[in-house]
C-alpha cells in the first residue's frame, strides 16, 4: 500500500546497517548528511548538474540527490567516508594528494567516488575519454587538469597499486 | 517536494492498475527528471509508484530477426555498454554516451530517456508563463531566450525541445516501442511515439494515462559499417544538444544503397526525413550529396532571435556527420567533431 508516512528502512552504509524511520520524499543525499551524520558527501547543486553528491551504490556512481532513499534498501551505499581501507588511503584519495587535485575541496568527495566508479568500470583508456567519463563533477576552482592528471596515475602508475 | 506516498509495483499490471486510477499517480524507475521535475515544483504526484522489481522489463535479449530487445528499466550505461549493442547497434551506443554523464547513465532507463520533459528554461521555471507546464499560459520562449529552442516544426505555443540523445539514434534505426496498458499490449513506432507540440504541447508523446512502456525493440537491420553520432552544444561534455546527428548508411562500392539521418535539438521531438533519405538513395556518398540532402531535411527551417544560427549548424553539423560516418573511427569521445 501507498503511505505518505515515515516508512522504516534499513540503509546500509559503508559496510554498516543504519535503521531510519524515513519519509518517501527525503533524498539519499539527505539521509546520508542529515540522519546519518555523515557529511563528506556534499550538496552542490541538489539537481543533479554537478556530481558533488556522488557515492557508490552496489558499486556504481550514483548521484544521490537524485536518489529517494526508500528506493535504496537492500543496496550497498559507500560514501567518501568507506573509500578508505584499514586507515590506508585509497589509491585515488593518494593520488589526488599527489596530484594538487583540489583547491577549495567541496567537489573532491564526489570526484573521488567517481573516479573510483570510473577505474572499475574500465571503459576510459585515453585522457581524452577520461575527462570524458568525468565531466559529470564539476570543479569551480578549476582544479580540473590536477583531477585528470591524478585519475590517469592511478591507472598508468603501478606506485598506486 | 510536494509530500507524495511511495508504493513499489509488483509487475507490469501492477503498476498500469495503480497508474490508471484518478490520482495523480506517477512511475519512477530511474528517477534522474522526475525527481528534480518534483524539486521544482514543475510535477506533482500523489504517490511515486517504483517499478524497478518489474521482472518483465529488465534485461536485454535477442529476437529472432536478429534485432535486440532493449527492457526498459535496463539502464542507459548497461544498453550502450552491453556487448550485443556495441557490436550490432554502434550508433545507438555512442548516441546513449554522448548524453548527461556516467552517473546519471548509471541510474537512468531506457524506458524513462524516452519519457523526459524538455529541459526549455522557462517550463522549469514555475513563475513564468509555459503552455507545455500550464496550457493556456502562454511561451515565453518565442520571446525571451531562446538559444537552445526549436527550428523545425514549432507552434506558435511551444518552441521546446526533446533533448534526449538515445531518441535520436532510437529512430535512424526505427526502433519499435512495447507498451502494456489497461487494454492490454499494443507496438509503437518510434517515429509515432513522440509528438509535435501544435496547440497541445502539454502533452509530450502518444502515451495513455495508466501505460506503462516495457520494452523496445532494435529491427535486424543493425547498420554498423558505416554510422557516426555527432553532438554539438555550449560544454564539451554534460551539457544538452544545440544540434545532434545520427547519421548511418549502408554502401556499395561508395553509392548510398539505404540512409538514416535524424536530428536532435530541433525539434519537439527527434527529426527525420524520408525525402531526404529518398533522395540520397543511389548516389555516390559525398559531400555534395550530404549537403544537399541537409537542404531538404531543412526544408522550411526557422529560428528565433538567438537561436537563428542553428540553422546555419545544423546544415554543417549534417554535412560533417554524414562524413564521418564514411570514416566511423574517426568518432571522438562525447561525439564531438572528428579532428
Amino acid at each position: 500500500m501507498a503511505q505518505n508516512k515515515k516508512q522504516a528502512l534499513t540503509l546500509r552504509v559503508n559496510g554498516q546497517d543504519h535503521q531510519l524511520e524515513i519519509l518517501p520524499w527525503v533524498s539519499l543525499l539527505d539521509a546520508l548528511r542529515d540522519r546519518i551524520h555523515l557529511t563528506g558527501t556534499k550538496k552542490g547543486c541538489d539537481h543533479g548538474q554537478c556530481g558533488a553528491c556522488t557515492v557508490l551504490v552496489d558499486g556504481k556512481r550514483t548521484l544521490s540527490c537524485l536518489t529517494l532513499a526508500v528506493m535504496k534498501e537492500g543496496s550497498e551505499i559507500t560514501t567518501i567516508e568507506g573509500i578508505s581501507k584499514d586507515g590506508k588511503l585509497h589509491p585515488v584519495q593518494q593520488a589526488f594528494i599527489d596530484h594538487d587535485a583540489f583547491q577549495c575541496g567541496y567537489c573532491t568527495p564526489g570526484q573521488i567516488c567517481s573516479a573510483v566508479g570510473l577505474l572499475s568500470e574500465n571503459r576510459a583508456e585515453s585522457r581524452e575519454e577520461v575527462q570524458e567519463l568525468m565531466s559529470g563533477n564539476l570543479c569551480r576552482c578549476g582544479a580540473n587538469r590536477g583531477i585528470i592528471n591524478a585519475v590517469m596515475a592511478v591507472k598508468e602508475n603501478k606506485a598506486y597499486e | 517536494m510536494n509530500n507524495f506516498a511511495y508504493s513499489k509495483a509488483a509487475d507490469v499490471n501492477d503498476a498500469v492498475s495503480q497508474t490508471s486510477s484518478a490520482t495523480d499517480n506517477k512511475i519512477i524507475a530511474g528517477g534522474t527528471n522526475i525527481i528534480d521535475l518534483l524539486k521544482y515544483f514543475v510535477t506533482e504526484a500523489d504517490t511515486l509508484v517504483d517499478i524497478n522489481q518489474i521482472k518483465e522489463a529488465k534485461g536485454i535479449t535477442e529476437l529472432p530477426d536478429g534485432g535486440l530487445r532493449l527492457g526498459a528499466l535496463h539502464t542507459n550505461a548497461d544498453t550502450a555498454y552491453n556487448p550485443l549493442v556495441e557490436e550490432r547497434y554502434p550508433l545507438l551506443s555512442k548516441a546513449i554516451l554522448a548524453g548527461a554523464s556516467a552517473q546519471i547513465r548509471n541510474m537512468a532507463t531506457n524506458g524513462g530517456n524516452l519519457l523526459q520533459r524538455t529541459r526549455c528554461y522557462y517550463f522549469y521555471d514555475i513563475h513564468t508563463p509555459c503552455n507545455k507546464r500550464e496550457p493556456g499560459s502562454g511561451c515565453s520562449a518565442i520571446q525571451g531566450y531562446n538559444r537552445i529552442h526549436a527550428i523545425l516544426g514549432h507552434s506558435e505555443d511551444c518552441i521546446a525541445v526533446f533533448p534526449s540523445d538515445m531518441c535520436v539514434a532510437l529512430t535512424a534505426l526505427d526502433a519499435l516501442i512495447n507498451i502494456t496498458g489497461t487494454d492490454g499490449e499494443r507496438t509503437l513506432a518510434f517515429a509515432d511515439f513522440h509528438r509535435l507540440p501544435g496547440d497541445t504541447p502539454h502533452l509530450d508523446n502518444n502515451l495513455r494515462k495508466g501505460e506503462v512502456i516495457t520494452s523496445i525493440n532494435l529491427p535486424g537491420r543493425a547498420f554498423n559499417k558505416n554510422f557516426s553520432y555527432l553532438k554539438l552544444r555550449d560544454r564539451s561534455s554534460y551539457s544538452f544538444a544545440l544540434i545532434s546527428v545520427a547519421s548511418a548508411f549502408d554502401l556499395e562500392n561508395n553509392i548510398i544503397k539505404e540512409s538514416r539521418i535524424a536530428l536532435g535539438g530541433v525539434a519537439h521531438k527527434p527529426w527525420r526525413s524520408k525525402e531526404a533519405e529518398d533522395f540520397l538513395m543511389n548516389k555516390e556518398a559525398n559531400e555534395q550529396h550530404f549537403a544537399a540532402a541537409a537542404d531538404i531535411i531543412l526544408k522550411g527551417a526557422e529560428g528565433f532571435e538567438h537561436n537563428n544560427f542553428k540553422v546555419e549548424l545544423a546544415k554543417k553539423a549534417i554535412i560533417r556527420n554524414c562524413l564521418m560516418a564514411l570514416d566511423p573511427k574517426s568518432q571522438r569521445p562525447g561525439a564531438k567533431p572528428s579532428l
